[in-house]
């Protein structure tokens, strides 16, 4: 478990982590989501110890960073943004030198390493000089040196950066099976990745933490209002009369085509209540037939869209222009 | 630490620089012993006098790397999250370091016993050949740890390579140089004074806290003026005096006059250990700065 209170770190005059504060908990995956330059690598580095704050305390299972650091840097595994590899050396003699520097005992070594190894795929390139490895492959082994000793809290920033598409989707399941009895937190730019890894998302902007909670939270916390598009075959004034007496549904556009089809916007004010239901009943009471029934809601996208743009803005404004944009999110397709 | 001395001896000797270093010292010291007792010369202590000139160079080639190249590499990163403490880290490092310089050493003191095997005529006094060799090997030990610290400084291995041999250089001609400084008080005076102001100004640069700075410097000024006004006689030379003391190489040269001097020893010591704290601040700085 690591808890985070009231980091504060100033470059000069510049800030660039915040009063930031929050807990992570074993067994789950915690995602840092923000733009480049948002302070994702800088809190990354104070919570590892590799950087001192200018206030506010780290704790990693109870032990303070800066003041006990040798017991609290014992218990965290750290893949920084470039993996920090000696690159004359072969995997293992690297994997080697970092378990014996972590203090992993003589006698758990050669099976630590074989572990490691495993988890990460490279016990096929053990062997070979990490210079002559590809990115991807240096990537794991980075991956494999920060798992060395078995940390109880992981620390990887951009771990999927420079794999492709094959080895994003291994690394993502390791991540995930690490998260089960470890608090991994990794950082990102790319929002499909933190949802399909990340149990919680920390979006930081500027420093701060704008936001978290999981992903479904954040959708629904800052979706508004719901949209269902919805396409008949019917008219729009026979639409409009099957709909307007559903309990929940607010304000109606219809779009008719030549071919006798009817493109709906349906606005729903109550997001809890079964509109995919009601919706879909009213309408096949009336015997009319529905061609499409889909269910828009904002998408982890959205939110941070709206986060990230400028913090005066109020969030309704972005509303118009972000309906727009791709990444949305279909529930239900009819 | 074990751990670190390990890897850092196995890049010195997997990587050419250990090599060369020992290929380095041992050819000029054949070419000293050669050189030497051809003439005649039956003192293996002149040998090693002129091998200190060597270290000019193969100081800057053994050190360059030792943190530039972690730095440059952004390997540095893996060093700060490791459950070690930094003076661990640093210590590792130069022990290492130190056990490279120290082997072609440990080598060139076989060459005694070969000469007076093959001599015809006059042996070495093998009691102040090897007198002379330790204080050699403390002399090679003072510098690495000043060669660590000014890698430690640099993220570019060229620059770290240049910056050393440049000091080395400035140490080789330390007292030459001293020589320059004059005897008067008040020279002395304004030379502290400066040297006072330098030290504020890093002061204010590490420390990025101008008022402090400001004030330490001027209690220190003020304090060399209330010094001044004193003991006005006792500053005649004085700064000559405290520069001279950090005349590294020119220790050496009473082990080269037949002479075990331990304060020397005790010296050497002093300068590592102060090089490797330097080290180790420089090393931490980079925890607080970015």
């Amino acid at each position: 478990m690591i808890q985070v209170s009231h980091l504060t770190k100033r470059y000069g005059d510049r800030t660039a982590v915040e009063d930031l504060t929050f807990t992570a908990e074993s067994g789950l995956v915690y995602g840092f989501l923000g733009p480049n330059g948002a302070g994702k690598t800088t809190t990354m580095n104070i919570l590892t110890g590799c950087l001192a704050a200018t206030a506010g305390q780290v704790t990693i299972d109870g032990f303070d960073i800066f003041d006990q650091p040798a017991q609290a840097k014992a218990r965290v595994g750290y893949l920084p943004e470039q993996p920090p590899l000696y690159t004359g050396m072969t995997v293992r003699e690297y994997l080697s030198f970092v378990a014996r520097a972590k203090g992993v005992k003589v006698a758990a070594l050669d099976q630590d390493l074989e572990r490691v190894m495993t988890v990460t795929g490279v016990t096929d390139v053990a062997e070979r000089l990490i210079r002559n490895l590809s990115k991807g492959y240096r990537q794991r082994v980075g991956i494999a040196q920060a798992l060395l000793g078995d940390p109880s809290v992981i620390i990887l920033d951009e771990p999927t950066v420079g794999l492709d598409p094959l080895q994003i989707v291994e690394i993502r399941e390791l991540i995930r099976s690490l998260g089960k009895d470890r608090t991994v937190i990794l950082s990102s730019h790319i929002l499909s990745e933190v949802q399909a890894v990340c149990d919680r998302v920390l979006m930081i902007h500027r420093g701060r933490l704008v936001a978290s909670g999981t992903p479904a939270e954040l959708e629904s916390q800052f979706a508004g209002k719901i949209t269902y598009r919805v396409t008949v075959k019917a008219g729009p004034l026979e639409v409009r009369e099957a709909l307007e007496t559903v309990p929940g549904v607010g304000e109606i556009l219809t779009r008719p085509d030549d071919a006798g089809r009817c493109a709906l916007e349906v606005s729903v004010t109550d997001p809890a209540g079964d509109m995919d239901e009601k919706l879909s009943f009213a309408l096949s009471d009336k015997r009319i037939p529905v061609l499409r029934l889909e269910r828009e809601q904002a998408s982890l996208e959205d939110v941070f869209l709206a986060l990230t743009k400028d913090a005066g803005e109020q969030p309704e404004s972005g509303k118009k222009k972000r309906r727009w944009r791709g990444g949305r999110r279909h529930e239900s397709d009819l | 630490m074990r751990a670190i001395f390990e890897r850092e001896l196995d890049s010195l000797m997997n990587g050419l620089t250990g090599y060369v270093y020992g290929a380095l010292m041992l050819l000029f010291g054949g070419i000293y012993v050669m050189a030497y007792h051809l003439e005649g010369s039956i003192d293996f202590t002149y040998v090693l006098f002129s091998m200190t000139f060597i270290f000019l160079i193969g100081i800057p080639l053994l050190t360059m790397r030792s943190v530039a190249e972690e730095r440059h590499q952004k390997t540095d990163q893996l060093l700060y999250s490791l459950p070690l403490s930094m003076t661990r880290i640093v210590l590792g490092k130069y022990l290492a370091l130190a056990l490279v310089m120290a082997i072609p050493g440990l080598i060139l003191g076989l060459y005694p016993l070969v000469v007076n095997a093959l001599a015809e005529s006059g042996a070495i006094p093998l009691k102040s050949a090897y007198g002379a060799l330790i204080g050699f090997l403390f002399l090679g030990m003072a510098l690495t740890a000043i060669g660590l610290f000014i890698s430690s400084l640099m993220d570019n291995v060229g620059l770290a390579a240049g910056a050393c041999f440049m000091v080395m250089l400035l140490l080789y001609f330390w007292t030459p140089l001293t020589g320059y400084i004059s005897d008067s008080p008040a020279a002395s005076l304004i030379a502290f004074g400066a040297a006072a102001a330098v030290f504020g100004i890093i002061l204010w640069r590490l420390t990025r806290n101008g008022g402090f700075a400001l004030v330490f410097t001027a209690v220190l000024e003020a304090a060399l003026g209330v010094c001044f006004a004193l003991w006005r006689t006792r500053f005649g030379g004085l700064f000559a005096e405290v520069v001279g003391k950090l005349a590294v190489f020119d220790r050496f040269d009473s082990f080269s006059y037949d002479i075990f001097d331990l304060r020397s020893i005790v010296y050497y010591i002093s300068v590592t250990a102060v090089f490797l704290f330097l080290t180790v601040q420089s090393m931490e700085r980079r925890r607080w700065a970015a």
